[in-house]
């Protein structure tokens, strides 16, 4: 190497890299095991005998998957949409607005589900939907779940499109004022296409959180109402093959995707 | 002076003010769902709290202070008078002490990452925070399995000391608090890292240099300058680990083995198991009046940041 060694770089701090570098191994070594046992052609959990597809095939074929994954579908995606909307109405009524009394009140509303922990809500959410079948003989079905999900996705959906609000030019909206356009006009062709990588971005973190969910949705989840993390929990509870390493993989793969799809969309334009 | 211009500009000020002010309306769709469906069950459990527990889970409407009697005491079945007992309090101090080592151990862990992290060249820099970003939302049922996986008895750690001759029978970790304290730590280590990270990120090197121009040494300069100005990165990381630890319900329940209990399972049993929603209640309340402590220390700590400039 003809590079000559740099003069002393200040900013640096002794053994701050050696810390950043095993950070990242631990938080992936059990990731990678896992989807390295998934391919896994032997019958043990544990055991690596060789490479094969087998258990993704098992998984595929499996009836209960299939319908853990359409209750999985259906409840994200409709908390998705609701909860998305929602946070990009209240984005704007929070960054796009005179400051008003309740303001500190709303931000601190919004960002509820964030600041409880989440066995408090999901016992809290059982209660409620438990009074309200008692009650008054409500029950939504999975729409229970999908109710729940929309909460807690509302502060997850809410940072990045804010986030976009607030780092946008506002000159482009003033010149959109000062050329006729009325308020309607103006957020339609100026403010929302500047704001569509924001929304997207938040979609996916609400997603991912919808997607991902475990604790509110075990105890909120009516008899027929598994989803994905319910059906893998259920299946740690009986004697373990390598099937549940290639449900967990997929479950991984698809926050990855999602993750890594926010990122870019949030990161791009920047 | 020109009246007709300023007189029209008048109007478009306060035609734009007046949109400006309605758009407050539109909080009010997500106001609406989170008060109704997040807001009013934290309220019945309030109100819950107070009430006598029904035979077979769910609620008699008679005002009782028996879910939190139930905290500390016990009833005798004998002379029916109230015993101190001090299991749910144990199990609440064992919480805080696993929360607040989780919290430490992250930090030490977490602000040397976040430090090289934010030193990297910037295009680096995007690489190395998504790298942290997918574990943080990386499910974590999956990840909590993954390390059960890793330290059971036929595990990669027991067959790799087995292999390589250090022992010859498997250490038990799983269903012990040290599986506890390994997957909260590994749980929530991306929650300090973040943060902290977006404090670094902003921090005015110039300040290291003018540091170092003064004949400070490295280490003088992390402890005076460097940690000083990242301290609302370190409270905001700390609190996001801390507040999600003491909640925690998928981690004791996965590698405690229901013998190493946190709150968060006990709170769940008595709304399964136990079947006691009052006592539930009542211990779902006061681990929130813990969060409360937590948030207050943190709004006093970030106000006074501001304060100083």
């Amino acid at each position: 190497m003809a590079k000559r060694r740099p003069p002393i770089d200040i900013k640096a701090q002794p053994g701050f890299r050696g810390a950043a570098y095993i950070c990242v191994i631990l938080l992936y070594i059990p990731i990678i095991m896992l989807m390295i046992l998934s391919l896994n052609s032997g019958e043990a959990v544990g055991k690596f005998q060789g490479v094969s597809l087998r258990w993704y095939a098992t998984a595929l074929q499996n009836k209960e998957f299939y319908s853990a994954a359409r209750n999985t579908i259906t409840i994200t995606v409709f908390a998705t949409i609701v909860s998305t909307i929602l946070a990009t109405l209240a984005a704007i009524g929070t960054t796009r607005v005179k400051p008003w009394r309740g303001l500190g009140a709303a931000f601190m509303v919004i960002n509820l589900p964030l600041m409880v922990p989440e066995i408090i809500t999901a016992v809290a959410t059982l209660s409620f939907f438990a009074l309200l079948a008692g009650a008054l003989g409500l029950n939504f079905g999975i729409g229970n779940l999908i109710l729940a999900h929309t909460v807690f996705c509302v502060p997850f959906a809410y940072m990045p499109i804010r986030a976009r609000l607030e780092d946008m030019d506002l000159t482009l909206e003033s010149a959109a004022a000062d050329l006729y356009a009325t308020p309607w006009n103006a957020f339609r062709r100026i403010t929302l296409p500047l704001l569509v990588p924001g929304i997207a971005s938040g979609g996916a973190l609400a997603f991912i959180t919808s997607f991902d969910d475990f604790t509110i949705t075990q105890l909120v989840a009516g008899p027929g109402q598994t989803t994905l993390p319910l059906f893998i929990w259920g299946q740690t509870r009986k004697p373990m093959t390598p099937e549940i390493n290639a449900i967990s993989t997929i479950l991984l793969l698809v926050s990855i995707v999602f993750v890594a799809s926010s990122f870019a969309i949030a990161r791009r334009r920047k | 002076m020109m009246p007709e211009l300023s007189r029209a500009a008048a109007v478009a000020l306060a035609a734009e003010q007046a949109a400006t002010s309605r758009n407050r309306l539109l909080t009010a769709p997500a106001l609406a769902v989170i008060t109704v469906f997040g807001i009013l069950p934290l309220i019945i459990i309030g109100v819950y709290s107070f009430l006598k527990a029904a035979a077979y889970g769910g609620v008699v409407w008679e005002f009782s202070t028996d879910g939190y009697l139930n905290f500390l005491f016990q009833r005798d079945i004998f002379d029916d008078s109230l015993q101190f007992a001090p299991d749910y309090l144990i199990i609440y101090l064992r919480t805080l002490i696993y929360s607040v080592a989780t919290t430490a151990i992250c930090l030490l862990v977490g602000y040397p990452t976040a430090y090289y992290m934010a030193t990297r060249p910037p295009a680096q820099r995007n690489w190395w925070v998504l790298l942290i970003t997918i574990p943080f939302w990386s499910n974590l049922l999956v990840r909590t399995l993954a390390i059960m996986f890793i330290i059971r008895d036929e595990g990669l750690i027991n067959a790799l000391l087995i292999w390589l001759r250090v022992i010859d029978k498997p250490i038990t970790m799983l269903y012990t608090n040290f599986a506890i304290m390994l997957g909260l730590l590994y749980s929530f280590l991306p929650f300090m890292v973040l943060p902290l990270y977006a404090s670094l990120e902003k921090l005015d090197f110039r300040m290291v240099e003018a540091g170092h121009d003064l004949y400070a040494n490295k280490r003088q300069v992390l402890w005076r300058i460097i940690i000083p100005l990242s301290m609302p990165g370190i409270v905001a990381g700390c609190l996001l680990v801390f507040i999600p630890a003491l909640g925690s319900y998928v981690t004791p329940l996965i590698l405690g083995g229901g013998i190493h209990l946190m709150i968060g399972d006990l709170i769940a049993q008595q709304f399964g198991v136990g079947r006691n929603w009052p006592l539930g209640s009542a211990q779902a309340l006061i681990l929130m009046a813990v969060v409360l402590i937590a948030l207050y220390f943190y709004v006093r700590n970030t106000s006074g940041q501001v304060k100083h400039g």
